[in-house]
């Protein structure tokens, strides 16, 4: 039994079967994160006057991350061109790129999850707040004992609001330093996860998701790539569609991206 | 009729009364068990696989529903003959056989999961749909056989961490099937999770299946299958696979939201200053419980037209056939269906006029809920037309489907003061809304499925079921149905709430005579007729189950390949279809429904038959 229009488009609606299929995938992932994107609407507004979170993201590493995803859309649509005109060799240099620029994407965004990981908020015994990155622990910290001290980089405010906007002029001009202190002094410490506000919140969870569809494009693409020479020599028509419905999901993905971007950066 | 066997020469003879022949001629080796029934691609044994873990899975919800059913008429009791296996299974929460209020709960919101998720659409689109919608359009199997098998599998599993959820300490969830937070995040056992990730599961399943079913009728019809061609049931699961496509994955986002709040401790749901059993909740807050019922209830609105359009679709078939006359108003169903799938996206609040989400709101609301009752109704008084003049023939499966019409018709009445938020504030958290509910889906959807079971069985198997036992089975059903349901009706306009475990006991007269307004006696005494109807329509059901594994073996052989003289590609075929389907290619020239045309020998006329009222099919035709 054959399945027909594998390869070949069907005549009258001018699709084969594979690109139908990833273009309704793609469909329903418009549904998953416009679902994602609706409840991040919905949490902003909502917040309370002054408690949503401004600058709290790298901005530099973001608009890298940006170009290099836009660089690895380039080169997964010259891969795809090079299997068009059958030039194989010119196919594994481009996707090349494109794990490569994928790999080094991942690479930025841990260091970005790490960076908000060891930043800790700590609500002081008198009433101030701390806030900084962890330098180090003492042996014996223990907040549940109450024995040791903690060292933070940063800085001690009177009030919580003033750690939300980053952008703002007072934001920039305080001084950061080393702070050391005692864990009898520390009411709540609270590392910058996923739990610290609805803002983390749902930062963790959309960039998660993106990055989780960043590592499943690659494995794929990485699968054609290293493992794809056999169909390239008994069919290469076929394996040129493989690489056309893998890129368009890469570009879906990269075009979540182009929205998460300014959404969580930028605003 | 005697004519029928002619219309098949060569192909099909010699096999066409075979039913246990294997015609993979293409297969050089004998499948083994598992490759053929457990890894299998071919779109009718994955079909097959999902109708009998559906159908395993109803009965499961349904005895859920029969030790809720004693709960409420006997409060406290312990259950009879069930009570030391729930003691043993679910602990302290069935303390000496009894049914705790958590417990209660839990079995509520599985009912409702099981039966809507692992019951009804697994049997109504990915069930029917598998099996009947390549056979139909003409195809050879689903474009996709691999992910075909990868949404069962999926759906297998999703199953399975639903069920252990019951056997976890503190059990199954317990926040109803709709999941409100902060309600699912705040009760203190894991059973949410893990209906969450079953959830997901199952969204994975469906969203593999639904885009398999969109590209296989968009690509692999046969030539000549125009999309005014299609039989309704193809259309119906079409517009089914495209809400399921497009309307799950914002439950999906919830889910995963969901998910976080409850493993991950964030507060996407939770407000601020949350307060469990008394003491303000570790949690940030900031989140709006509204936000989950949004994205709920955009899936769980448009579930209901899941729901529903199948079993129509296969309703539609049922009477087209058995009334052998064309279905009437084939285009307006067509039109209509697709009117409701789209409309069916802009309706969802409808569930939250208690919410307090604004009248502005409502209002439109209330206006698209109004109009999208139009295109049902069209659907409806289409197949009461198409009734009209016919020379009904009636068995089982049409007795089903003529159930299908008043009691689904029931169940769309009763929904309109639900549609109007003045009335809905006072009838929706009463049994009226349960009742509502349950004669859209039981007696309408289920009847409709169980017509769909005895009408294609012979297609599957090469015999039909029994005719005698099916009769029973179907007025037996639809007495005791309309036994369980009719008086909920009642209690729920009496005002006796939904989701009490203790049926209502605390707001009767009997136990508090001078408050107000409290339940009579009358009304606290049909719980108990309930259950007896609860029981006997039970009861109803083995006459079915044993004439469907009876009949496998020993039910009535067929005559032919078209045992009820359809029209459709789906009865063209070999009995069973082998492997890739049709012994050749069919080439369709006609609309689905060519009954008794005038000057046709037969009073059927099969969509692939060459042109030509007389001129019977030669074999050189299609070569």
């Amino acid at each position: 039994m054959e399945i027909p229009y594998t390869v070949q488009n069907r005549p009258d609606t001018g699709i084969y079967n594979a690109k139908l299929g990833i273009w309704l995938f793609l469909a329903s992932e418009v549904m998953l994160f416009g679902g994602l994107f609706s409840a991040y609407i919905l949490l902003r507004v909502g917040a309370e006057p002054g408690m949503w979170p401004h600058g709290w993201l790298n901005v530099t590493l973001g608009t890298v991350n940006t170009l290099l995803l836009a660089l690895s859309a380039i080169t997964t649509l010259l891969a795809w061109a090079a299997c068009k005109v059958r030039d194989f060799t010119k196919f594994k240099i481009f996707h090349a790129c494109t794990i490569l620029l994928a790999l080094i994407f991942l690479g930025i965004k841990s260091y970005e999850y790490h960076d908000k990981l060891i930043h800790y908020e700590i609500a002081l015994a008198n009433g101030k707040f701390a806030d900084g990155h962890l330098v180090e622990k003492s042996a014996d910290f223990d907040l549940a004992k109450k024995t040791g001290t903690v060292t933070l980089h940063g800085h001690i405010v009177e009030d919580r609001k003033e750690l939300m906007d980053l952008r703002s002029p007072e934001a920039q001009a305080a001084k950061h330093d080393e702070i050391t202190i005692a864990a009898t002094d520390i009411k709540k410490m609270e590392n910058y996860g996923p739990k610290h506000n609805t803002f983390t919140a749902i930062y963790f969870t959309l960039t998660g998701l993106h990055a989780l569809h960043i590592l499943g494009g690659t494995v794929v693409i990485f699968y054609f790539w290293a493992f794809g020479g056999a169909m390239w020599k008994t069919d290469p028509e076929r394996f040129t569609n493989r690489i056309e419905v893998s890129g368009l999901f890469w570009h879906f993905v990269d075009l979540v991206w182009i929205f998460l971007f300014p959404v969580l950066y930028l605003t | 009729m005697q004519a029928t066997v002619q219309q098949f020469p060569p192909f099909r003879e010699g096999t066409a009364h075979l039913a246990h022949d294997d015609h993979g001629h293409h297969e050089h080796h004998e499948p083994n068990f598992w490759q053929k029934y457990i890894f299998s691609t071919d779109h009718k044994v994955i079909g097959i696989q999902y109708g009998f873990m559906s159908l395993c899975f109803m009965l499961f919800g349904f005895f859920l529903m029969m030790l809720m059913r004693w709960q409420i008429a006997h409060p406290g009791v312990p259950v009879p003959v069930l009570g030391p296996l729930l003691e043993k299974i679910c602990g302290p929460m069935a303390a000496g056989g009894a049914i705790s209020p958590d417990l209660y709960n839990s079995f509520g919101a599985m009912h409702g999961t099981i039966m809507v998720f692992l019951g009804v659409v697994p049997l109504a689109f990915a069930a029917f749909g598998n099996y009947v919608v390549p056979l139909m359009i003409g195809a050879p199997d689903m474009t996709f056989p691999r992910i075909n098998m990868a949404s069962f599998h999926a759906f297998f599993l999703g199953g399975v961490v639903m069920l252990v959820s019951f056997f976890i300490p503190g059990g199954a969830a317990q926040a109803g099937w709709t999941s409100y937070s902060p309600l699912a995040s705040t009760i203190p056992t894991n059973g949410q999770a893990f209906w969450l990730v079953g959830m997901v599961l199952l969204i994975t399943s469906s969203l593999l299946g639904a885009v398999n079913f969109i590209a296989t009728i968009i690509q692999l019809r046969a030539p000549g299958m125009t999309w005014m061609r299609m039989p309704f049931f193809v259309w119906a699961q079409f517009v089914t696979a495209f809400i399921l496509l497009l309307a799950f994955p914002p439950l999906e986002a919830a889910g995963v939201l969901q998910l976080m709040d409850n493993v991950a401790h964030t507060s996407f749901f939770l407000p601020t200053g949350l307060a469990v059993g008394g003491q303000l909740a570790d949690r940030s807050g900031g989140g709006s419980p509204l936000l989950w019922q949004h994205l709920f209830w955009f899936l769980g609105h448009p579930e209901v037209y899941v729901l529903i359009l199948p079993a129509m679709g296969i309703v539609a078939e049922v009477i087209a056939n058995n009334t052998r006359k064309p279905l009437w108003g084939y285009k307006s169903l067509v039109y209509s269906a697709l009117f409701v799938g789209f409309l069916s996206f802009i309706v969802w609040a409808h569930h939250m006029y208690l919410t307090g989400m604004g009248q502005k709101i409502a209002t439109f609301f209330q206006t698209t809920t109004m109009i999208i009752s139009v295109p049902s109704v069209i659907i409806l008084t289409c197949m009461f037309l198409s009734l009209w003049g016919g020379s009904i023939r009636i068995n089982t499966p049409m007795l089903f489907a003529l159930g299908f019409l008043p009691m689904f018709g029931i169940g769309g009445l009763t929904g309109l003061p639900l549609g109007l938020a003045a009335a809905d504030l006072y009838l929706h958290d009463t049994y009226y809304v349960i009742a509502h509910f349950h004669y859209v889906v039981a007696p309408g959807t289920i009847f409709a499925l169980f017509a769909g079971v005895y009408f294609w069985f012979p297609k599957i198997t090469g015999r039909k079921m029994n005719e005698f036992w099916g009769r029973v089975h179907f007025w037996c059903s639809f007495v005791f149905m309309n036994l369980v349901f009719m008086p909920m009706f009642a209690q729920g306009i009496k005002g006796m709430l939904r989701r009490m475990s203790d049926g209502a006991v605390n707001y009767s007269a009997a136990r508090v005579p001078n408050a107000i307004d409290t339940l009579p006696g009358s009304v606290m005494e049909l719980n108990t007729w309930i259950l007896w109807a609860a029981i006997a329509l039970g009861v109803a059901q083995i006459p079915f189950i044993i004439n469907l594994f009876w009949s496998i073996s020993h039910g009535e052989k067929v005559e032919n390949d078209n045992p009820w003289d359809a029209t459709t590609l789906d009865w063209q075929t070999p009995t069973p279809p082998p492997h890739g389907n049709f012994a050749h290619e069919p080439i369709v020239v006609r609309g689905p429904y060519e009954y008794s045309a005038p000057g046709h020998a037969t009073d059927f006329t099969p969509q692939d038959e060459a042109e030509g009222p007389s001129a019977p099919r030669t074999p050189t035709a299609h070569h």
